[in-house]
């Protein structure tokens, strides 16, 4: 392909593919735990990281992963205390971040709405050979800890209290999960932009879960379906000349509404083929209705 | 040693007291019920001798250590009342019961054949292996309640502590549910649970223990017909008052227990 015989397209599409790789194996925990939204909440936060990189020029990427784990931290404690007002401290620290990081772009040397763009919308032909590095590095890092520890921190997104009764270092893994989300979304700006970086953590887990019975099948499904709509967007992107990060998602978003179109017409002449097995499992499996009668 | 002890216990949530000055021992291969109306604090006080409710006064040991230093939760199976909230990941019944073997394996070390067995087995125990693969969600609500009961049971702990664990669950399962329970009785397993209706593991029960209002009301054998609904004082409006005197307080004596 010609397009590849440039080394931005090239690093462009390793920087594309690992994050295809890392957000869905992330972001799984997160829609397992109803918090699908909670990446785009720290991409708002990341963005004062942005504003205060720029505003002390120091490299951007640094500064918004250390205000994004900040930013992460604090939510995972006020979600830890369960309160009805965490809903509102969520809002409160989601909009200070964004306001907060268009001001400070605003006030840096650097300020131009190109600048802004490039940060909430992704650049990713623009991302340099150190970029690449640090993607590479924390994307390993990130998606290590995703896989070493699937069984705890399954079982922590899956039921809490019981994690917690089996002794299991709960508080450490929810922060571990916090700060792991505030990473990738961090590293994400590159590819996807802050704006779009929640897509890729929870579009194709759900495009998986149409049709997948277990956790680690979604999981394995679902890292193939990020993988695959980050090569496809970067190339398509490069052919017909459109933002990468927008492409890959809208790529993405087509998985999961052909998954889902083919998973309904799959069930739908499944049952009209064979309607024996249905029968027999009903039989298996009498309405608990019945049973409870039977019982008085 | 006892496995479990409760003394002077009280917790409150905010000012309101929910429990006030129990006290409880269960001993090794005892089956204990706890027993009472909806809002009693029979349910608190089982999540307060889990360390899920903090303590405001009194006294909790596990296996003989006070429970703020008890680490060693490998020895307690924990059955919750329903299924944690089904979010839209898919998951197995194998995958569920995994989670019981975190416990005893430690969170860094990958599952082996040990595991695998001991997951087959407890699945195998309540009658659900033929269902290893398929998710959680395609299962009836007492099926679920048997894959909890897999998930602790699959750790192989010498403590079972089960939240209402037959509410509203088929007599199948119930069934298959009481026979897993006697098996694990009669091991040596102690078990501890939470009811509101015995139903099928009533014989199993070695001692009942009521509680009404935050307190101890009753500890002794199965309360019979006339039992605590005849004292004075008890409330007898709530709509559950019928389905619990049939259930729980129909207990023919000839199957109770010689403790």
């Amino acid at each position: 392909m010609d397009l590849f015989q440039y080394d931005f397209m090239v690093r462009a599409l390793a920087g594309a593919l690992i994050i295809g790789l890392v957000a869905p194996a992330l972001g799984i925990y997160l829609v397992q735990r109803r918090m699908s939204l909670i990446g785009d909440g720290i991409g708002h936060v990341a963005l004062t990281g942005v504003g205060v990189g720029l505003l002390l020029h120091q490299s951007p990427v640094l500064t918004a992963v250390v205000v994004s784990v900040i930013g992460a931290i604090g939510v995972e404690l006020v979600r830890e205390r369960g309160r009805t007002s965490g809903d509102l401290a969520l809002a409160l620290l989601f909009y200070g971040g964004i306001a907060g990081g268009v001001v400070l772009v605003g006030l840096s040397d650097d300020s131009s709405n190109a600048n802004l763009m490039q940060f909430l919308f992704g650049s990713l032909t623009t991302t340099s050979r150190q970029d690449l590095t640090v993607i590479a590095v924390l994307g390993v890092a990130v998606l290590i800890a995703m896989l070493g520890l699937r069984q705890a921190l399954f079982a922590v997104c899956h039921d809490e209290e019981y994690a917690r009764v089996s002794g299991l270092p709960v508080r450490t893994l929810n922060l571990l999960m916090a700060v792991t989300t505030a990473v990738t979304v961090t590293i994400a700006m590159r590819t996807v932009g802050l704006l779009l970086v929640s897509a890729l953590m929870v579009v194709p887990v759900a495009a998986a879960q149409q049709v997948t019975r277990g956790f680690g099948s979604t999981m394995t499904a679902a890292m193939v379906i990020g993988v695959g709509a980050a090569a496809g967007g970067v190339t398509l992107a490069g052919e017909v000349n459109t933002a990468p990060g927008a492409t890959i998602v809208i790529l993405a978003i087509a998985v999961f509404l052909a998954v889902a179109v083919g998973a309904a017409a799959w069930r739908v002449l499944r049952r009209r083929s064979s309607p024996a097995p249905q029968r027999a499992l009903a039989q298996l499996e009498p309405p608990e209705v019945v049973l409870q009668a039977e019982l008085r | 040693m006892s496995v479990v002890t409760v003394s002077h216990a009280a917790v409150s949530y905010g000012d309101r007291a929910v429990l006030q000055d129990i006290d409880l021992e269960v001993r090794p291969a005892q089956v204990v019920a706890i027993l009472g109306a909806n809002g009693s604090g029979k349910s608190t006080l089982i999540r307060t001798i889990l360390g899920l409710v903090p303590l405001a006064a009194g006294e909790i040991t596990l296996f003989g250590t006070p429970q703020r230093r008890f680490r060693q939760w490998a020895r307690i199976g924990y059955v919750p009342q329903r299924m944690g909230a089904g979010s839209g990941v898919p998951a197995t019944v194998g995958e569920v019961v995994a989670s019981g073997r975190l416990a005893r394996r430690g969170i860094f070390r990958p599952s082996g054949a040990a595991d695998r067995e001991a997951v087959r087995s407890a699945l195998a125990d309540v009658g659900l292996l033929a269902r290893i693969g398929d998710p959680v969600s395609t299962l009836s609500g007492g099926q679920q309640q048997r894959t909890l009961i897999a998930r602790a049971l699959a750790g192989r702990p010498d403590l079972l502590v089960l939240d209402e664990p037959t509410a509203g669950v088929d007599a199948a399962s119930q069934d298959a549910f009481a026979a897993a329970l006697g098996r694990f009785a009669g091991a040596g397993g102690t078990i501890l649970l939470v009811a509101h209706e015995l139903g099928p593991i009533e014989p199993l029960i070695d001692k009942a223990v009521v509680v009404h209002h935050g307190r101890i009301a009753y500890e002794g054998a199965v309360p019979e017909p006339a039992g605590h609904h005849a004292q004075p004082g008890h409330d007898h409006v709530h709509p559950h008052a019928e389905a619990e005197r049939a259930r729980i307080c129909v207990a023919p004596t000839d199957r109770m227990p010689a403790s």
